[in-house]
C-alpha cells in the first residue's frame, strides 16, 4: 500500500510502510519431470509410442502412467491450488511428494534442504523421513491416514514433534495445546482420541499436527471433501488464517473449484496424469485456455 | 502528467471449444491514462468493456498487444509478459479491482473481509483495525452488520463493502467495473465522494459505468467501446 500525503490539492509524495512486503522469489519446492507409473510398461506404450494407451492406462499391459513429466514449483509463502477429475492424478502426486509411496523417475529440489542442490527423490528413506519430519506437514484426506485414531490429539501433535526432534515435554505440551486452540478444538477435549471426534475435528487435528513443526510447505490434499458446508466453512477459515499468520507455502489439492477460488493464487490443473493447464486461479476460472478446463469451468454450479 | 499505463494494439479472442468457434471480444485498443487521472469507459453490454479492465488485471490471458504499466516496485514493465508471480504481487500492493460480485471466504464478516484484505499486505492488526472502521463508517454501512455475513446483505450494501476492501489497500490503479451498477442514489454519491478523495490522493483510476451522467464531471478522459473497438470522446 503507498499512501499518498495530499497538500493543498496536490500529491506530495507517497508513503511506503514498514510492513510492506518486496517482491520475493524465493522456492520452496521445485518439482521437474516427475512420473509415477504402476506397472513396468510394455513395448506398446513405452519409448514415447502412447498408441496402446486409453486415458493414461496401458491397454496391452495394464500399466497405470498416474503422474506424467510434472513439472512446477511452489514459492515462498503462496498458495498453489492443484485441481481436476478424480483419478487424474492430484492424490499420487501429493503422495510421492511426502515420500508415502515410491516415485518412478524426476526431481524434486527444496532450497532449505541442503541447499536445493540434492534430488529428494533419490535420498535414503532415513534422509526421507527427515524431510518430512522438519520441512513439510501434510493433511490427508482420510484422517485415518495422518493421525493415530486411538492416541490423544496431543500425543499425535507430540509424536509429530518429537520425530521433528523436540525433546522437552513441557515444550511439546504447550505448543500442542496453543495450535488445538488456534484450530478451535475445546481444551476439555485434547486428549479425547480422534476416533472420537467428528470429520471436522479430525481435520482440524491433522492441520494442528502438520503445523506443529513449523514446516515451510504444507500439502493440504482433499482437506474439505466429505464435510458439511459448516464445517467446511471454518476449515477454509482456519487455512486462510494460516495463510496470513504463519507465512508457510501450500499446495491445495481440490475437485471443488469454489475452494480453490478462495485460496489460491496460482492454480495447475491436471488430466490423466498431465499438467494440462497452469495460470492465475481467477484467470483459469474465467478464461480457461484448455477443452477439459473449459469444460470443468462450465460444469460449476 | 507521467504515463502511467499504456495499452498498446491489444486485441483479445476467446477460443470456445466445445463450440469450435472463436469469438473476437476487443480489437487494437490503444489507450494511455496518466498518473491521477480518472478515465470512464462506456459502451452497451457486450461491447467488450470489461475485457479491457480484466486483461490489465490480467483475469484474461494475454494474447496480442501490450500493456505497459509503471509500477513503483518493478519500474516500466508489460502486463502481459511479466510472471504469474509478479502480477500476485502488483495485486496486491498495486493495482486493485471492483467488480460486481463479491467473492469471500464463508462466514467472514464484513469487517473481517475488509481487514484481512489489509494484513495480507502484512500491516499490523491494529492499524488494519482502525482502516477498517474509517472506511465502513465512511460507506455507511450499518455498525450493526460490521460483523454480520454478507450473505444475508443487500446488493446495495454488497456492493459498498467490495468496493471498501479495495479501497482500504489505496492502490495506484484501481480497476472499476461497474461499480455502481445496482445502487441507489445515496450509495452512488457515497462512491462518487470516496472517488473524489481518491483522485485528490493521486489514485489513477479506470472504471466502466452505464451511468455516466453521474461520473461525467469527475472524468478526466471518457472512451466509448463499440464492438470491441475503442472511441476516444470529447
Amino acid at each position: 500500500m503507498i499512501r499518498a500525503i495530499v497538500f493543498n490539492g496536490k500529491t506530495i509524495y507517497r508513503k511506503k510502510f514498514h510492513w510492506m512486503k518486496s517482491f520475493n522469489e524465493a522456492i520452496v519446492l521445485s518439482v521437474q519431470n516427475l512420473n509415477k507409473q504402476h506397472g513396468t510398461g510394455c513395448e506398446q506404450c513405452t519409448n514415447g509410442n502412447r498408441h496402446s494407451l486409453i486415458k493414461n492406462y496401458c491397454s496391452q499391459c495394464g500399466t497405470v502412467y498416474a503422474c506424467q513429466n510434472v513439472s512446477f514449483e511452489v514459492y515462498e509463502g503462496e498458495t498453489l491450488g492443484l485441481v481436476g477429475e478424480s483419478g487424474s492424478g492430484k492424490s499420487t502426486l501429493m503422495d510421492c511428494l511426502y515420500f508415502d509411496i515410491e516415485t518412478t523417475s524426476g526431481k524434486a529440489f527444496m532450497p532449505s534442504y541442503k541447499k536445493g542442490e540434492h534430488n529428494l527423490f533419490h535420498q535414503t528413506s532415513q534422509e526421507q523421513r527427515w524431510i518430512r519430519n522438519q520441512l513439510m506437514g501434510k493433511v490427508y484426506q482420510h484422517a485415518s491416514r495422518g493421525l493415530k485414531m486411538d492416541f490423544s490429539s496431543l500425543s499425535n501433535i507430540a509424536e509429530k514433534m518429537i520425530a521433528a526432534g523436540y525433546r522437552n515435554v513441557s515444550d511439546m505440551k504447550s505448543r500442542a495445546t496453543e495450535l488445538l486452540k488456534h484450530v478451535e478444538i475445546p481444551i476439555g477435549r485434547m486428549k479425547d482420541a480422534p476416533k472420537k471426534f467428528s470429520g471436522g475435528m479430525q481435520q482440524r487435528v491433522q492441520i494442528a499436527r502438520a503445523l506443529s513443526n513449523y514446516p515451510p510447505l504444507l500439502l493440504l490434499d482433499e482437506v474439505t471433501t466429505g464435510l458439511d458446508l459448516s464445517i467446511q466453512a471454518s476449515v477454509l477459515d482456519l487455512i486462510k488464517i494460516i495463510q496470513r499468520d504463519f507465512n508457510v507455502s501450500m499446495i491445495i489439492v481440490s475437485h471443488d473449484l469454489r475452494v480453490i477460488r478462495m485460496l489460491a493464487e496460482r492454480t495447475i490443473v491436471m488430466l490423466e496424469g498431465k499438467i494440462i493447464e497452469q495460470g492465475l486461479t481467477d484467470q483459469l476460472l474465467e478464461d480457461p485456455q484448455h477443452p477439459y478446463t473449459q469444460q470443468l469451468v462450465q460444469s460449476l454450479i | 502528467m507521467n504515463t502511467i499505463l499504456q495499452l498498446k494494439k491489444l486485441s483479445k479472442c476467446f477460443k470456445l471449444h466445445h463450440l469450435g468457434t472463436t469469438i473476437e471480444a476487443v480489437r487494437d485498443i490503444n489507450m494511455e491514462l496518466a498518473e491521477g487521472d480518472f478515465t470512464g469507459i462506456t459502451g452497451k453490454s457486450g461491447s467488450g468493456k470489461s475485457t479491457i479492465l480484466k486483461c490489465i488485471y490480467r483475469t484474461y490471458a494475454p494474447q496480442q498487444g501490450e500493456i505497459w504499466y509503471h509500477s513503483s516496485s518493478f519500474g516500466w514493465i508489460d502486463l502481459c509478459a511479466i510472471s504469474e508471480r509478479k502480477m500476485c504481487y502488483l495485486r496486491k500492493y498495486e493495482i486493485g479491482y471492483v467488480s460486481q460480485f463479491l467473492h469471500a471466504i464463508p462466514r467472514t464478516s464484513a469487517r473481517e473481509i475488509v481487514e484481512n484484505s489489509m494484513l495480507e499486505m502484512g500491516c499490523e492488526l491494529q492499524f488494519a483495525q482502525e482502516e477498517t472502521k474509517k472506511i465502513l463508517s465512511h460507506f455507511e454501512l450499518d455498525p450493526a452488520l460490521w460483523d454480520n455475513y454478507p450473505v444475508t446483505f443487500s446488493g446495495g450494501e454488497r456492493l459498498r463493502l467490495n468496493i471498501a476492501r479495495a479501497m482500504v489497500k489505496h492502490p495506484r490503479l484501481l480497476l472499476l467495473d461497474e461499480p455502481t451498477a445496482s445502487l441507489d442514489a445515496t450509495s452512488k454519491l457515497k462512491v462518487r465522494e470516496l472517488m473524489q478523495q481518491l483522485i485528490q490522493e493521486g489514485t489513477t483510476m479506470l472504471g466502466i459505468f452505464h451511468d455516466i451522467e453521474f461520473m461525467r464531471n469527475l472524468c478526466h478522459k471518457e472512451y466509448k467501446v463499440v464492438d470491441g473497438r475503442l472511441h476516444e470522446r470529447a
